[in-house]
Protein backbone atom coordinates (compact mmCIF):
# COMPACT_ATOMS: atom_id res chain seq x y z
CA UNK A 1 0.00 0.00 0.00
CA UNK A 2 1.52 3.30 -0.68
CA UNK A 3 4.48 1.45 -1.47
CA UNK A 4 5.29 1.94 2.37
CA UNK A 5 5.74 -1.23 4.26
CA UNK A 6 3.95 -0.52 7.67
CA UNK A 7 7.01 -0.89 9.65
CA UNK A 8 8.38 2.56 8.77
CA UNK A 9 5.49 4.30 9.27
CA UNK A 10 5.63 2.59 12.90
CA UNK A 11 9.27 3.62 13.09
CA UNK A 12 8.04 6.92 13.26
CA UNK A 13 5.53 6.68 15.63
CA UNK A 14 7.99 4.86 18.09
CA UNK A 15 10.90 7.36 18.10
CA UNK A 16 8.01 10.10 18.42
CA UNK A 17 7.04 8.45 21.57
CA UNK A 18 10.48 8.37 22.63
CA UNK A 19 10.96 11.55 21.81
CA UNK A 20 8.27 12.69 23.91
CA UNK A 21 9.61 10.47 26.75
CA UNK A 22 12.92 12.01 26.82
CA UNK A 23 11.12 15.44 27.39
CA UNK A 24 9.28 14.28 30.01
CA UNK A 25 12.80 12.71 31.64
CA UNK A 26 15.12 15.95 31.38
CA UNK A 27 12.58 18.63 31.43
CA UNK A 28 11.26 20.22 34.80
CA UNK A 29 9.08 22.84 33.28
CA UNK A 30 5.73 21.94 33.90
CA UNK A 31 4.56 23.21 30.05
CA UNK A 32 7.21 21.72 28.43
CA UNK A 33 6.59 18.35 29.90
CA UNK A 34 3.08 18.97 28.75
CA UNK A 35 4.61 19.29 25.49
CA UNK A 36 6.03 16.32 25.50
CA UNK A 37 3.07 14.30 26.50
CA UNK A 38 1.25 15.81 23.42
CA UNK A 39 4.12 14.09 21.07
CA UNK A 40 3.49 11.31 23.12
CA UNK A 41 0.01 11.43 22.74
CA UNK A 42 0.27 12.01 19.01
CA UNK A 43 2.25 8.95 18.41
CA UNK A 44 -0.20 6.83 20.00
CA UNK A 45 -2.54 8.74 17.58
CA UNK A 46 -0.70 7.46 14.26
CA UNK A 47 -0.10 4.17 15.30
CA UNK A 48 -3.99 3.86 15.38
CA UNK A 49 -4.66 5.24 12.60
CA UNK A 50 -1.87 3.14 10.72
CA UNK A 51 -3.24 -0.15 12.20
CA UNK A 52 -6.52 0.63 10.94
CA UNK A 53 -5.47 1.64 7.69
CA UNK A 54 -3.37 -1.28 6.70
CA UNK A 55 -4.44 -4.24 8.96
CA UNK A 56 -8.66 -3.73 9.07
CA UNK A 57 -9.26 -1.61 6.22
CA UNK A 58 -12.87 -2.67 6.04
CA UNK A 59 -13.10 -1.44 9.60
CA UNK A 60 -13.21 2.05 11.73
CA UNK A 61 -12.27 1.23 15.06
CA UNK A 62 -8.79 3.06 15.09
CA UNK A 63 -10.06 6.25 13.56
CA UNK A 64 -12.75 6.30 16.30
CA UNK A 65 -10.61 5.51 18.75
CA UNK A 66 -8.24 8.41 17.75
CA UNK A 67 -11.22 11.19 17.59
CA UNK A 68 -11.86 9.92 21.19
CA UNK A 69 -8.00 10.28 22.26
CA UNK A 70 -7.63 13.70 20.83
CA UNK A 71 -10.69 15.23 22.50
CA UNK A 72 -9.84 13.52 25.38
CA UNK A 73 -6.25 14.92 25.56
CA UNK A 74 -7.96 18.72 24.75
CA UNK A 75 -9.37 18.17 27.94
CA UNK A 76 -6.64 17.28 29.50
CA UNK A 77 -4.67 20.44 28.07
CA UNK A 78 -6.87 22.67 28.88
CA UNK A 79 -7.38 21.35 32.54
CA UNK A 80 -4.03 21.00 33.15
CA UNK A 81 -3.58 24.53 32.03
CA UNK A 82 -5.52 26.13 34.09
CA UNK A 83 -3.38 24.31 36.98
CA UNK A 84 -0.23 25.57 35.88
CA UNK A 85 -1.24 28.83 35.73
CA UNK A 86 -3.05 28.78 39.17
CA UNK A 87 0.28 27.43 40.60
CA UNK A 88 2.18 29.86 39.36
CA UNK A 89 0.27 32.65 40.93
CA UNK A 90 1.03 31.17 44.72
CA UNK A 91 4.38 30.00 43.83
CA UNK A 92 5.67 32.19 41.25
CA UNK A 93 7.07 29.47 39.13
CA UNK A 94 6.29 26.33 37.58
CA UNK A 95 9.16 24.09 38.06
CA UNK A 96 7.92 21.15 39.48
CA UNK A 97 10.70 21.04 41.70
CA UNK A 98 9.28 24.02 43.61
CA UNK A 99 5.70 22.28 44.07
CA UNK A 100 6.98 20.07 46.97
CA UNK A 101 4.80 20.57 49.63
CA UNK A 102 2.39 17.33 48.57
CA UNK A 103 5.57 15.20 48.17
CA UNK A 104 6.01 14.09 51.77
CA UNK B 1 11.69 5.68 -5.52
CA UNK B 2 8.12 7.07 -6.64
CA UNK B 3 7.17 10.73 -5.28
CA UNK B 4 4.74 8.83 -2.90
CA UNK B 5 7.53 7.51 -0.99
CA UNK B 6 9.84 10.81 -1.01
CA UNK B 7 6.69 13.11 0.45
CA UNK B 8 6.60 9.96 3.30
CA UNK B 9 10.54 10.14 4.17
CA UNK B 10 10.05 13.82 4.13
CA UNK B 11 7.30 14.35 6.12
CA UNK B 12 9.13 11.98 8.69
CA UNK B 13 12.44 13.53 8.61
CA UNK B 14 9.49 17.24 9.27
CA UNK B 15 7.91 15.22 12.34
CA UNK B 16 11.05 13.61 14.10
CA UNK B 17 13.42 17.10 13.95
CA UNK B 18 10.69 19.62 14.95
CA UNK B 19 9.87 16.71 17.39
CA UNK B 20 14.05 17.02 18.86
CA UNK B 21 14.06 20.07 18.40
CA UNK B 22 11.26 20.79 20.95
CA UNK B 23 12.15 18.84 23.56
CA UNK B 24 16.05 19.73 23.47
CA UNK B 25 15.72 23.65 22.65
CA UNK B 26 16.10 25.77 25.69
CA UNK B 27 13.79 28.61 24.63
CA UNK B 28 10.31 27.67 25.67
CA UNK B 29 9.04 30.09 23.31
CA UNK B 30 10.76 28.40 20.40
CA UNK B 31 10.11 24.73 22.01
CA UNK B 32 6.31 25.43 21.34
CA UNK B 33 6.66 26.31 18.11
CA UNK B 34 8.58 23.51 16.85
CA UNK B 35 5.63 21.46 18.70
CA UNK B 36 3.75 23.27 16.14
CA UNK B 37 5.63 22.11 13.12
CA UNK B 38 5.60 18.76 14.31
CA UNK B 39 1.74 18.29 14.65
CA UNK B 40 1.51 20.18 11.38
CA UNK B 41 3.81 17.35 10.40
CA UNK B 42 1.97 14.52 11.81
CA UNK B 43 -1.63 16.49 9.87
CA UNK B 44 0.85 16.02 6.78
CA UNK B 45 1.33 11.93 7.59
CA UNK B 46 -2.50 11.86 7.86
CA UNK B 47 -3.79 13.27 4.49
CA UNK B 48 -0.48 11.27 3.27
CA UNK B 49 -2.61 8.35 4.69
CA UNK B 50 -6.01 9.45 2.58
CA UNK B 51 -7.56 9.84 6.21
CA UNK B 52 -8.03 13.55 5.83
CA UNK B 53 -10.79 14.04 8.56
CA UNK B 54 -8.43 13.06 11.25
CA UNK B 55 -6.21 15.49 9.67
CA UNK B 56 -8.96 18.52 9.69
CA UNK B 57 -9.52 17.25 13.16
CA UNK B 58 -5.44 17.18 13.76
CA UNK B 59 -5.23 20.75 12.32
CA UNK B 60 -8.39 21.93 14.23
CA UNK B 61 -7.84 20.72 17.70
CA UNK B 62 -4.35 20.41 18.12
CA UNK B 63 -3.14 23.50 15.94
CA UNK B 64 -5.08 25.26 16.49
CA UNK B 65 -6.13 24.85 19.96
CA UNK B 66 -3.67 23.15 21.85
CA UNK B 67 -0.58 24.84 20.85
CA UNK B 68 -2.58 28.04 21.17
CA UNK B 69 -3.30 27.56 24.68
CA UNK B 70 0.12 26.08 25.39
CA UNK B 71 1.44 29.67 23.94
CA UNK B 72 -1.16 31.74 26.02
CA UNK B 73 -0.10 29.80 29.07
CA UNK B 74 3.82 30.61 28.33
CA UNK B 75 2.96 34.57 28.16
CA UNK B 76 1.10 34.19 31.02
CA UNK B 77 3.61 32.76 33.32
CA UNK B 78 7.26 33.31 32.34
CA UNK B 79 9.63 35.41 30.49
CA UNK B 80 9.55 33.87 26.67
CA UNK B 81 12.93 35.15 25.90
CA UNK B 82 14.74 33.94 29.56
CA UNK B 83 16.92 30.43 29.21
CA UNK B 84 15.67 27.29 30.65
CA UNK B 85 17.85 25.79 32.91
CA UNK B 86 20.19 22.96 31.43
CA UNK B 87 19.44 19.35 32.85
CA UNK B 88 22.28 18.31 34.96
CA UNK B 89 24.43 15.80 32.64
CA UNK B 90 23.89 13.12 34.89
CA UNK B 91 20.20 13.08 34.62
CA UNK B 92 20.76 13.57 30.50
CA UNK B 93 22.85 10.56 30.03
CA UNK B 94 20.94 8.27 32.30
CA UNK B 95 17.09 9.31 30.00
CA UNK B 96 19.27 9.47 26.91
CA UNK B 97 19.98 5.78 27.48
CA UNK B 98 17.01 4.56 29.19
CA UNK B 99 15.14 6.09 26.01
CA UNK B 100 17.56 4.79 23.21
CA UNK B 101 17.33 1.25 25.07
CA UNK B 102 13.46 1.05 25.08
CA UNK B 103 13.39 2.51 21.30
CA UNK B 104 15.50 -0.15 20.95
CA UNK B 105 13.79 -3.03 22.21
CA UNK B 106 10.88 -2.09 20.89
CA UNK B 107 11.48 -1.27 17.04
CA UNK B 108 13.17 -4.86 17.30
CA UNK B 109 9.80 -6.12 18.78
CA UNK B 110 7.92 -4.43 15.80
CA UNK B 111 9.93 -5.17 12.91
CA UNK B 112 10.67 -8.91 13.68
CA UNK B 113 6.64 -9.11 14.56
CA UNK B 114 5.09 -9.66 10.69
CA UNK B 115 2.05 -7.78 10.19
CA UNK B 116 -0.19 -9.70 8.23
CA UNK B 117 -1.84 -6.31 5.65
CA UNK B 118 -5.45 -6.77 5.67
CA UNK B 119 -6.97 -7.16 1.74
CA UNK B 120 -9.67 -4.62 2.07
CA UNK B 121 -10.43 -1.58 0.27
CA UNK B 122 -10.29 1.14 2.98
CA UNK B 123 -13.01 3.52 2.87
CA UNK B 124 -13.56 6.17 5.50
CA UNK B 125 -17.02 8.27 4.06
CA UNK B 126 -17.93 10.91 6.39
CA UNK B 127 -21.42 9.40 6.52
CA UNK B 128 -20.32 5.91 7.99
CA UNK B 129 -18.29 7.84 10.32
CA UNK B 130 -21.68 9.69 11.31
CA UNK B 131 -23.54 6.55 10.94
CA UNK B 132 -20.69 4.37 13.42
CA UNK B 133 -20.18 7.00 16.14
CA UNK B 134 -24.26 7.69 17.10
CA UNK B 135 -25.55 4.02 16.92
CA UNK B 136 -26.58 2.37 19.64
CA UNK B 137 -26.50 -1.04 18.42
CA UNK B 138 -23.56 -3.42 17.91
CA UNK B 139 -20.25 -1.72 16.74
CA UNK B 140 -21.71 1.80 17.89
CA UNK B 141 -19.95 4.42 19.55
CA UNK B 142 -23.18 5.88 21.14
CA UNK B 143 -22.13 5.71 24.73
CA UNK B 144 -18.53 6.28 24.35
CA UNK B 145 -19.82 9.86 22.42
CA UNK B 146 -22.20 10.62 25.67
CA UNK B 147 -19.31 10.06 28.49
CA UNK B 148 -17.05 11.90 26.85
CA UNK B 149 -19.36 14.91 26.24
CA UNK B 150 -19.54 15.04 29.57
CA UNK B 151 -16.37 14.73 30.38
CA UNK B 152 -15.45 17.73 28.21
CA UNK B 153 -18.55 19.40 30.38
CA UNK B 154 -16.49 18.32 33.83
CA UNK B 155 -13.20 19.70 32.08
CA UNK B 156 -14.76 23.01 31.39
CA UNK B 157 -16.20 23.86 34.75
CA UNK B 158 -13.13 22.59 36.18
CA UNK B 159 -10.50 24.68 34.38
CA UNK B 160 -13.34 27.79 35.43
CA UNK B 161 -13.14 26.52 39.16
CA UNK B 162 -9.97 26.08 39.30
CA UNK B 163 -8.15 29.01 37.25
CA UNK B 164 -10.83 31.52 38.70
CA UNK B 165 -8.69 34.33 41.17
CA UNK B 166 -10.12 33.64 45.08
CA UNK B 167 -10.82 36.76 46.28
CA UNK B 168 -9.33 37.55 49.43
CA UNK B 169 -11.40 36.92 52.82
CA UNK B 170 -13.04 40.57 54.01
CA UNK B 171 -14.34 39.39 57.10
Amino acid sequence: MNGIPIEHILFVSTALFFIGMYGLFTRRNMITMLMAIELILNSVNINFVVFNKYLYPDKLDGIFFTIFIITIAAAEAAVAIAIIINLYRSHQSIDVEDAAEMKY
Amino acid sequence: MTITQIIFYLLSAIILGAAILSVTTRKIFRSAIWLLLSLVGIAGLYFWLAVEFIAAVQIVVYVGGIVVLIIFSIFLTQQSGLEMKKAPPKRTIASLLAVASGFALTYNLIYHYGFKTGDGKFDMELDRIGTQMLNTGKDGFALPFEVVSILLLAAMIGCIVIATKTKPETT
